[in-house]
């Protein structure tokens, strides 16, 4: 069987649902930034096979582009999860929960 | 590539002096320095906007669209930062979080805000979105000691990341159905071969992270905690200035779009339901809402209905009210914040009750709120009520008479809860006096932000040719 576009196309939706999952079940903060981080490699894929199959480099110049912001995003997202866990010993989203009406 | 810098001059100075910013509070390690030359960054960007408007046309090949539409919003977000600046530095000093960081985190995320609203190409516009929106994720957890800001931010960033998630998803969807990604070629490939489902999927998907950036049901959970949470100040950042760049990178987005799919039926139905969902949750919870920073941040849901009812009738009278919208919004909700942060104290007297007998003590802080709070809830003479009337005058326009009828219905809600701060503030008695905590440029910059909202409602035809004209050329 000739592995295509659909095949790739397919598999980036498959990681993408995960990551959805993961972010809507979990509660780890942690654990859930992870999820979002598949989401968006998921996306990766996608944009690398479209731009692999349409012969157009736009798609792949953005990949390196959503790399770049990933990793500006852990850094940011990592820190808050560090001062969340020095004020409170816990990252769990069920017990962060002060704000609310 | 000397031009392009040249044309988008405001762009080009915010980068260069976000650089000095940076070396000079390595260095210098001044707070109150660094807040200067902030302010003196923002106030460069507004001159050069005045004294050398961007001809029409695009930059850096079709990265950035330069030109009237452009300069209105950059406008905006300058002023956002400038207000926000000048408001923020004595609460900052109260809660001990006066670092020089903070303003440059500012300085950036209006970068982010900035090339959103001057984006041709839909990875621009990510670019923007995500530089605005990871620079507001630090500034909602600036008060790193205090749980509840620590809880703001890890709220914010989660969601956030989430949304930005489906966002990309739908950018990468919409370059497999279209082959591009900039925003004009997008059309053309519209235009010749015709809408795909791919599309329509990836369309969606764009759209929820555009809605969940303005807060509009049902993606708005979020705004309440992260505005209850973050620093006073910084929460007036975010509801307008990013409010106002995700609006102005909405109406980039629809109006090329709009050039393949003029009045699509689909599209419009959608986002009048959507209007109509945000305008009602927002009005409706914010009466039951004690705390003021809540309550600003559900009347900020509902205010985003009323831009979307502008967005919803998809014409240029539309989006130039749209546009119009978020400049007064922007003045008058930095205006209400900034009140609130002057009296606040370690996140007490926060609540309507705490403003009994306002009047008394502080006159003049009692008056401005006052002033916001008439045009927020869009009473005349006050610029709010120009804001609402252009945007329900471009429903009715556009057939959409019922939409403008529940927009103007949502409205009248909203007065009660507005104007029981006022009641709180000049009809009852004072309780122990809550202690004023302005300095001169906090004091002057409100005293001119209600002066601006109150001219703005009187003589609001310059602003308002200004906002049509953006619209007219930038949709040719």
């Amino acid at each position: 069987m000739e592995i295509g576009m659909t095949h790739y196309l397919a598999l980036s939706a498959f990681m993408f649902t995960t990551g959805v999952i993961g972010v809507l079940t979990r509660r780890n903060a942690i654990v859930i930034f992870m999820s979002i981080e598949l989401m968006l490699n998921a996306v990766n894929l996608s944009l690398v096979t479209f731009s692999h199959y349409l012969n157009d480099v736009q798609g792949q110049m953005l990949v390196f582009f959503v790399m770049t912001v990933a990793a500006a995003e852990a850094a940011v997202g990592l820190a808050i999860v560090i001062s969340m866990f020095r004020n409170k010993q816990t990252i769990n989203i069920d017990e962060i929960n002060i704000l609310k009406y | 590539m000397l031009n392009d810098l040249l044309l988008t001059l405001p762009i080009t100075i915010a980068t260069v002096w976000v650089l000095v910013l940076i070396l000079c509070e390595a260095f210098v390690h001044n707070a109150n320095l660094t807040r200067w030359l902030t302010a003196i960054g923002f106030a460069g960007i507004i001159a050069s906007i005045f004294l050398i408007p961007s001809p029409e046309g695009y930059a850096y090949g079709t990265m950035l669209r330069t030109g009237t539409f452009t300069n209105f919003s950059n406008f905006i977000f300058a002023v956002s930062g400038l207000l926000v600046v000048s408001i923020s530095d004595k609460y900052l000093e109260e809660e001990e979080i006066n670092f020089g960081e903070y303003y440059i985190i500012l300085f950036i995320s209006t970068i982010g805000m900035m090339l959103m609203g001057s984006a041709a190409n839909l990875s621009v516009i990510f670019i923007g979105l995500e530089t605005m929106s990871v620079a507001l994720y630090t500034l909602a957890g600036m008060l790193r000691k205090d749980v509840r800001s620590n809880e703001a931010a890890m709220k914010y960033f989660l969601l956030g990341s989430f949304a930005t998630g489906f966002f990309l998803y739908g950018i990468a969807l919409i370059y497999g159905a279209t082959g591009e990604l900039a925003l004009p070629r997008i059309a053309a490939s519209l235009q010749t071969n015709g809408v795909s489902t791919l599309f329509w999927i990836g369309l969606s998907l764009l759209m929820i992270g555009f809605l969940f950036k303005v807060s509009a049901v049902p993606f708005h959970q979020w705004t309440p905690d992260v505005y209850e949470g973050s620093p006073t100040t910084a929460a007036a950042f975010m509801s307008t200035g990013s409010k106002a760049a995700a609006f102005s990178s909405l109406i980039i987005v629809l109006s090329n779009i709009s050039i393949a799919l003029p009045n699509n039926a689909v599209l419009q139905t959608a986002f009048a339901y959507i209007a109509v969902a945000t305008m009602a949750v927002g009005n409706i919870t914010a009466l039951t809402q004690d705390n003021l920073k809540r309550m600003l941040a559900y009347s900020s849901i509902a205010h985003a209905g009323y831009m979307l009812v502008g967005i919803a009738a998809g014409s240029n009278e539309g989006y130039s009210g749209v546009l119009y919208y978020a400049l007064i919004y922007t003045l008058m909700n930095v205006g209400a914040f900034g009140v609130i942060a002057v009296l606040e104290r370690h996140r007490t007297l926060t609540n309507a009750s705490d403003y009994a007998g306002l009047f008394k003590q502080h006159p003049l802080l009692a008056g401005l709120m006052a002033v916001f709070m008439f045009s927020l809830a869009g009473l005349p003479p006050f610029g709010g009520f120009v804001g609402k009337y252009k945007v329900f005058a471009a429903a009715v326009e556009a057939d959409l008479t019922w939409l403008a009828i529940v927009g103007v219905l949502a409205s009248v809600v909203s007065v009660y809860y507005y104007l029981r701060v006022v009641i709180f503030m000049f009809m009852r008695d004072p309780e122990p006096a809550p202690q004023a905590n302005a300095n001169a440029t906090g004091s002057f910059a409100l005293v001119a932000i209600a002066v601006i909202v109150f001219l703005m409602g009187i003589f609001p035809t310059e602003v308002l040719k200004l906002a049509d004209n953006a619209m007219k050329v930038a949709l040719k």
